[in-house]
């Protein structure tokens, strides 16, 4: 059980902040379809500077502490990489959707030049383990399953994931940001600065992504950048609309794909009651049927989900103040 | 701070003496080629409805967006309590207590209707929101003016009347003096109007002043206490409605002098072409019909006007009579067949044509050349195509000879980019086209809009021709002038309902607009002579 909780989380947290970094951004009018360039730039930045810390011995007692600041530094990069999608969106009016192509080829071509320099490999591996995973036998058993062995990063997102739902729904630049993606000419005329907060809502977008790109490749692949972080972008781009651009949605649907995720890498040794019989195991089902539930699943959901689905009206659209 | 205290008494005195609270005094706004307001004076009194009246293009809307700072006036000066005033852009006119209605409600259809009304003045602590105080404020308001409105309906489940209630409450939240409302009733069904109307009053009565911009006479006369004038720019005069009619006001508004330019003789009306039975066409989820029981006949040889101020479903008819929208209930019948549900190009196959209203959306691909346009209804003919390879020397034969008969200009001839044709002879183009095709049915929509004097003249004269040679013409259009000249029986469309049919030798413009305003209406099958 523990075992099953922890690989959940393990897909589901990548997923849920990405998510919800697409959600700021299409929220207040621009299609972020550039969230797996974002994701692959903020990790890789994430890896560079472990990379820096571990060869320079900095912090190297203190693994939690570097994990929080590779993930702060992949954040920055993150909403860095993200202002070139606003600038071709916001100013120069750019279909959105081919900026945020534009994006998605960009960074893992860039990401890769840069490795070649930096490590003379396809790939930027870290120096020394990374020793990220928080160990602490001491809780009590019935929250064991939710404090041990768990990543840092895993309590830092769901903090955000509460904080930032509570933004965009209970403070004016929430309420501002959303009427921006509805319908700007109607927040143009109550004073607002429609330029402004799809500004900040990208930013906010490529921050969340930048993160989110770095847990990933730390928590599922030793923190190894290799200028890919396996179409988890998209997918998360599927989970936004599947949870119809909404907090609540998002996180239901990243955990119901941890789990078949999981459930996938890991049925072989699953034995769910502890009573020693491997019941999926035992199906005798090939390998890949598990595999590619997941994603069968997300596909099959999005069919029928998205008709109900509503994106935000004006996403999309370039937003003209002289156009009324 | 008392020094200050008094200074704001006295200036209050003053301005509780001064009767106008707004002034627009002289305004002049010209565009290139065009002055849309020619030295106009407008004066809104404290506490009183103000009608600003005038047609399409008689340059209301650019006025309004003087008062908003959208436009600066090459010429005069606008007053607040007697005292010159810049308003730079639209958060200036609002700091001054300007609010306005729009004919577009700009209100987020997600949100519910307290989140629209706070949307920009949002009450908060620390940028939490506090809609406790401000749904207070919402429901004190409503009371006092009678708006019933529910804060906490999302706004795209309640009535276009609640809508533009909850528009009017924005403004009233942010304590606006000055209330403008943009042709408020066009959306509304007949008892959302009434109510509109005891709200205004309650406004006035409140000490709110209101302008009130429209063209429906019926609703300036039942509300209003003065009324501004406007025509092709100018400024024709403000009168007091009690010492007013809505004659004099339609005089004002059209103009006395109509010009007969087109030499025609009289219609010899011939066999049934087209025959509309009690069409009906949906409006907006929420709204009434946009085009209810529409019944009417075209013969050939005749050209049937329907007239009528824009957007009052002359547009959706259009559209649903093409086939470019579906219609919800009735019949067409072309040349007796029943082409209701017939694709567009069975329609065109099969004896229609059709001028749109919009030629650069649904008259022309523009990025394709001349040629091109000229055989996008026909290019699938034997004649232009063989297994389906283009012939295009047949083509550029066709073109050339379309571009030679109909007199269409344009640099390289038949494969000029049609984007890049003057709108003139792209409208020829569209009618060449559209008349070469064989047809018994020809649907022009405002054909001369936007053209000059020679190219107007030139299409009256084909559409003419093209009467004679027996084609039925249903014609379009708003302009009232064109309606006289061409017509040979009008219909008048208000609000999607054909009010009346006229004679264009027998009856005067004025009356045609107290038809055209919704002033009068005739019951069906009675025919004024």
């Amino acid at each position: 059980m523990t075992f099953l909780i922890q690989q959940t989380l393990i897909y589901t947290i990548p997923l849920m902040i990405v998510a919800l970094a697409g959600v700021f951004a299409e929220r207040s009018g621009i299609i972020n379809i550039a969230l797996d360039g974002m994701m692959i730039f903020g990790s890789f930045m994430g890896a560079l500077s472990v990379h820096f810390m571990q060869n320079n011995n900095i912090l190297i007692d203190k693994p939690q502490v570097m994990f929080i600041i590779a993930m702060a530094i992949a954040a920055i990069f993150g909403a860095l990489f993200s202002l070139l999608l606003s600038f071709s969106a916001i100013n120069l009016k750019a279909d959105q959707t081919i900026g945020g192509t534009a994006l998605n080829m960009l960074a893992p071509a860039a990401t890769l030049l840069i490795v070649k320099i930096v490590s003379m490999q396809d790939r930027l591996a870290m120096p020394k383990p990374l020793n990220f995973v928080v160990f602490n036998p001491d809780i009590g058993n019935a929250f064991k399953p939710f404090f041990d062995k768990m990543f840092i990063s895993t309590y830092i997102v769901i903090a955000l994931f509460i904080i930032l739902s509570i933004l965009l729904y209970k403070t004016k630049y929430g309420l501002r940001l959303r009427a921006c993606g509805e319908h700007p000419q109607a927040a143009d005329s109550v004073g607002i600065n429609v330029y402004k907060m799809r500004y900040l809502g990208t930013t906010i977008s490529g921050a969340l992504a930048g993160m989110g790109g770095y847990i990933y490749i730390a928590t599922t692949a030793s923190g190894t950048a290799e200028g890919t972080v396996a179409g988890m972008g998209f997918l998360a781009l599927a989970i936004m609309i599947f949870g119809n651009w909404k907090p609540i949605g998002i996180a239901l649907g990243s955990l119901l794909f941890g789990l078949l995720k999981c459930i996938g890498a890991t049925y072989a040794s699953l034995d769910i009651n502890g009573d020693g019989v491997f019941f999926l195991k035992d199906l005798g089902l090939p390998i890949y049927f598990y595999n590619i539930i997941p994603y069968v699943v997300v596909l099959l959901i999005l069919a029928f989900a998205s008709g109900k689905s509503r994106a935000p009206k004006a996403e999309g659209i370039p937003y003209d103040k002289g156009q009324r | 701070m008392s020094e200050k205290m008094r200074k704001d008494e006295v200036a209050q005195a003053v301005n509780e003496e001064y009767p106008y609270i707004i002034e627009m005094c002289n305004i002049t706004k010209e565009f290139p080629g065009i002055i849309a307001n020619d030295d106009i004076t407008l004066q809104l009194k404290r506490g009183e409805i103000h009608a600003l009246l005038g047609e399409n293009g008689a340059g209301k809307s650019t006025l309004m967006s003087v008062l908003f700072g959208l436009y600066q006036p090459e010429h005069g000066e606008i007053r607040k309590n007697g005292e010159v005033v810049t308003i730079k852009d639209p958060n200036d006119a609002n700091a001054l207590g300007i609010g306005m209605v729009h004919q577009h409600f700009k209100l987020v259809d997600v949100f519910t209707v307290l989140d629209n009304i706070i949307l920009g003045v949002e009450p908060n602590t620390a940028g939490f929101l506090r809609k406790k105080q401000a749904r207070e404020k919402v429901l004190r308001l409503s009371d006092t003016y009678g708006l019933n409105v529910d804060p906490d309906a999302i706004v795209e489940d309640i009535t276009v009347g609640m809508q533009q209630r909850t528009e009017i409450l924005k403004m009233l939240y942010r304590d606006n003096e000055i209330l403008i409302f943009d042709e408020p009733t066009a959306v509304l069904t007949p008892q959302e109007i009434d109510e509109l109307m005891s709200v205004m009053r309650g406004l006035a009565s409140e000490g709110k002043s209101i302008l009130f911009i429209t063209h429906k006479l019926n609703e300036i006369m039942a509300v209003a206490d003065r009324c501004t004038v406007l025509r092709k720019g100018k400024y024709i005069g403000t009168v007091n409605i009690a010492e007013t009619t809505k004659e004099e006001l339609s005089n004002m508004m059209v103009g006395r002098d109509v010009k007969f330019v087109v030499d025609k003789e009289d219609a010899k009306a011939g066999e049934l072409v087209l025959e509309i039975e009690k069409m009906c066409v949906k409006g907006g989820a929420g709204k009434k019909d946009s085009v209810h029981d529409v019944s009417l006949s075209v013969r050939e040889g005749e050209i049937v006007c329907i007239a009528g101020i824009d957007g009052n479903g002359q547009t959706e008819f259009v559209h649903a009579l093409t086939g470019l929208t579906k219609v919800e209930s009735g019949a067409i019948r072309l040349l007796g067949e029943d082409i209701t549900n017939k694709s567009i190009r069975y329609r065109n196959t099969h004896g229609m044509s059709h001028i749109p209203e919009d030629r650069h959306k649904h008259g022309l691909v523009l990025d394709y050349s001349l040629e091109q346009n000229m055989v996008l209804q026909r290019y699938f003919e034997p004649t232009f195509q063989k297994n389906g390879f283009i012939r295009f020397d047949a083509v550029r034969d066709y073109a050339n000879d379309l571009i030679d008969r109909f007199d269409v200009r344009s640099g390289q001839g038949a494969v000029t980019t049609s984007r890049s044709m003057s709108g003139g002879n792209q409208q020829k183009a569209i009618v060449a086209r559209e008349m070469d095709r064989s047809h018994k049915l020809l649907v022009a929509v405002q054909p001369t809009r936007g053209l000059d004097v020679g190219a107007i003249e030139y299409i009256h004269k084909q559409i003419v021709n093209s009467r004679d040679n027996g084609t039925a013409v249903l014609l379009v259009s708003l302009e009232l002038e064109e309606v006289m000249s061409l017509s040979d029986r009008i219909l008048v469309m208000y609000e999607g309902e054909i009010v009346g049919e006229l004679n264009p030798k027998t009856v005067t413009v004025q009356e045609l607009g107290l038809y055209m305003a919704g002033a009068k209406r005739q019951q069906r099958g009675e025919v004024t002579e």
